[in-house]
């Protein structure tokens, strides 16, 4: 049994241009562990979200996956090493159906020709759905149909179908109402119990406080601090994304 | 299939637009356009855009243009012309290094689009003038001519001439090739991932890379694939007519982009249809013929297809806005 965290980034740096988005950020997330990445607009969560899964490159630092360095060039690369992501700006393929979103790139085949199964994936699609207690139209509707909160369910759904090391979520439910926001804090603590390790963006603190075991907090690219949830509390988390001292404390 | 899917598919208006052609030539001009020569003659004429047609249909809906392919027919007919006639290679050897070329020059256009991050309109407009520039200029340097014939002798105890020549059960070989190339085109896009790739490349690029769509190799093969036909259309020219010219293929880019656009493909890409291509060429080749038999002068036919092409994006456009509502 390999003993090194899930994910391990060890002084990461990235700049576009004149503007430094990362500084200096080491952060480790363990299978079983769910880690949130806390900041205002502009600290640089996405942008550590897309490092790791390699649409982007840092300009320096080291990224490790189970122990073993890694240097990804496209996001298909994270994908193969069992990396997937749930983005903050949705990615999913809008002019195609729910099941085949959750196939593309990894289509179901038949036969010798390797002809398209869609049968097989449609009832996959719906027990997975069923599975996640997600409620879409049907496997068949296309994205362009489906409301925010669907969309993000269906994404939340393929990365969790594909994810065998690592889940990355950018803001999952910004989009999603009060039921449907709850239901995928289900989704993502049930990731735990499937031991993946689960790196998770996101503006409420109530909810990083539901969710995660460890907080880091980022502000201006930098790294200011991580703390155990259970022995941390908001006003800590606050003053430390704004920089300000609370002033109840 | 029911009835109202069947409504829904790319390629219903041209199929509607190709029945209601055909009855009308067959109306006006029944004796001549129904005969069997009548029929060979725009299926042949039909065949040499669609062969054309059904690849530059696969690129544009994965959201890239080819405008190349017409100045790659001149210079593959050429590159086997003069390798035979001046080289003394045979056809054989000629007919392989040909394709290998096309592969070469789809390769180099779909690299520099996907590098440069230009519109391939602007990457193939300049590889269309400039293959169009060397062609002419390399072969006037060598022969001092622009036409090259005589090569209907050298197709004889080769063994790759009969693959692109003659008339298999009194068709001609261009209309095989066309049919076939509909037929495996069309199942690859509707029933293989890579097909699915190809529509998600066109329609969601950047979702498709995101979850590891290969959107890069999906489009430079498809470059390939449409220089590629290209050169599979010179060669059954070449064969069957015995002589190579440098301006061979001129505007046959356009013919295979209209017949698209008529078969339902949409110019921004991700919606389209081999088969709607396919049909298209169809439509573009019975016009084509049946103005012949008209007795209409043929002058007339640029005119007719310009406004056949914007009738057919007109309805296209309307089907689309319905088929995309009911879905
Ligand atoms: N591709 C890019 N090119 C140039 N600058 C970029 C790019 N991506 C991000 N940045 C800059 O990097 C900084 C961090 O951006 P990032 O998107 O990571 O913030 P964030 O923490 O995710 O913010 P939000 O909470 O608003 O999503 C910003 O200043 C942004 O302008
Ligand atoms: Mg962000």
């Amino acid at each position: 049994m390999n003993t090194a965290p899930a994910l391990s980034l060890r002084n990461i740096y990235k700049s576009f241009g004149g503007i430094v988005a990362v500084e200096d950020l080491s952060l480790d997330v363990k299978r079983g562990e769910i880690v949130a990445l806390v900041g205002d607009n502009g600290a640089g969560k996405s942008t550590v979200v897309k490092i790791i899964t390699g649409m982007y490159q840092p300009s320096s630092g080291e990224i490790r996956l189970a122990g073993e360095p890694v240097h990804f060039i496209d996001a298909s690369q994270s994908q193969s090493k069992g990396v997937q992501v749930v983005y903050q700006d949705l990615a999913l393929a809008e002019s195609q159906p729910v099941y085949m979103n959750l196939f593309l790139g990894r289509e179901k085949t038949k036969g010798w020709f390797g002809k398209l199964d869609r049968t097989g994936m449609i009832a996959e699609t719906e027990e997975l759905m069923r599975e996640l207690n997600v409620r879409i139209p049907s496997p068949k509707s296309t994205i362009r149909k489906l409301s925010g909160g669907q969309r993000q369910a269906v994404a939340i759904a393929r990365a969790t179908h594909w994810a065998t090391n690592l889940v990355l979520m950018d803001e999952p439910t910004a989009a999603l109402g009060v039921t449907e926001t709850s239901k995928a804090e289900d989704i993502i603590s049930g990731l735990k119990a499937r031991d993946l390790a689960i790196l998770i963006v996101s503006h409420s603190l109530d909810q990083v406080f539901r969710l995660s075991d460890q907080i880091c907090v980022l502000r201006r690219g930098k790294q200011i601090g991580v703390r155990q949830t259970k022995q941390t509390d908001k006003n800590e988390i606050v003053s430390m994304i704004t920089g300000l001292h609370a002033s109840s404390r | 299939m029911n009835f109202k899917k069947l409504l829904t598919r790319p390629e219903f208006g041209a199929f509607v637009a190709a029945v209601g052609i055909f009855v009308f030539f067959a109306a006006v001009a029944g004796e001549g356009f129904l005969s069997i020569s009548g029929t060979i003659n725009y299926l042949e004429v039909a065949a040499q855009v669609g062969i054309l047609a059904v690849s530059v249909s696969l690129l544009m809906i994965a959201g890239e243009f080819d405008l190349s392919v017409g100045s790659m027919i001149g210079a593959s007919g050429m590159i086997i012309a003069l390798a035979v006639t001046q080289f003394d290679w045979p056809l054989w050897l000629a007919i392989i290094v040909a394709f290998l070329f096309s592969l070469v020059v789809g390769y180099v256009n779909g690299w520099l689009v996907i590098k440069t991050r230009l519109p391939s309109f602007i990457i193939t407009l300049a590889s269309m003038f400039l293959l169009r520039g060397l062609t002419i200029g390399f072969t006037l340097l060598i022969t001092n001519v622009t036409r090259a014939s005589g090569l209907g002798t050298y197709t004889e105890g080769d063994f790759l001439a009969p693959l692109f020549l003659g008339r298999p059960l009194g068709l001609p070989i261009s209309i095989w090739w066309w049919i076939g190339l509909s037929l495996i085109l069309g199942w690859m896009l509707f029933r293989t991932p890579f097909g699915n790739w190809v529509f998600a490349a066109g329609g969601d690029a950047l979702a498709a890379r995101n979850v590891g769509v290969p959107v890069a190799r999906v489009k430079i093969s498809l470059f390939m694939l449409t220089a590629a036909s290209a050169t599979l259309l010179a060669i059954i020219q070449v064969l069957d007519t015995g002589s190579a010219d440098v301006l061979r293929g001129e505007q046959k880019e356009l013919e295979a982009i209209a017949s698209a656009v008529i078969g339902g493909c949409l110019l921004s890409g991700g919606y389209g249809s081999v088969y709607g291509a396919a049909i298209g060429a169809l439509i573009l080749g019975m016009v084509q013929e049946g103005i012949v038999f008209t007795r209409i002068s043929t002058d007339w036919f640029r005119a007719v297809l310009g406004g056949m092409l914007l009738a057919a994006v007109l309805l296209n456009n309307y089907l689309r806005h319905r088929a995309l509502r009911s879905r």
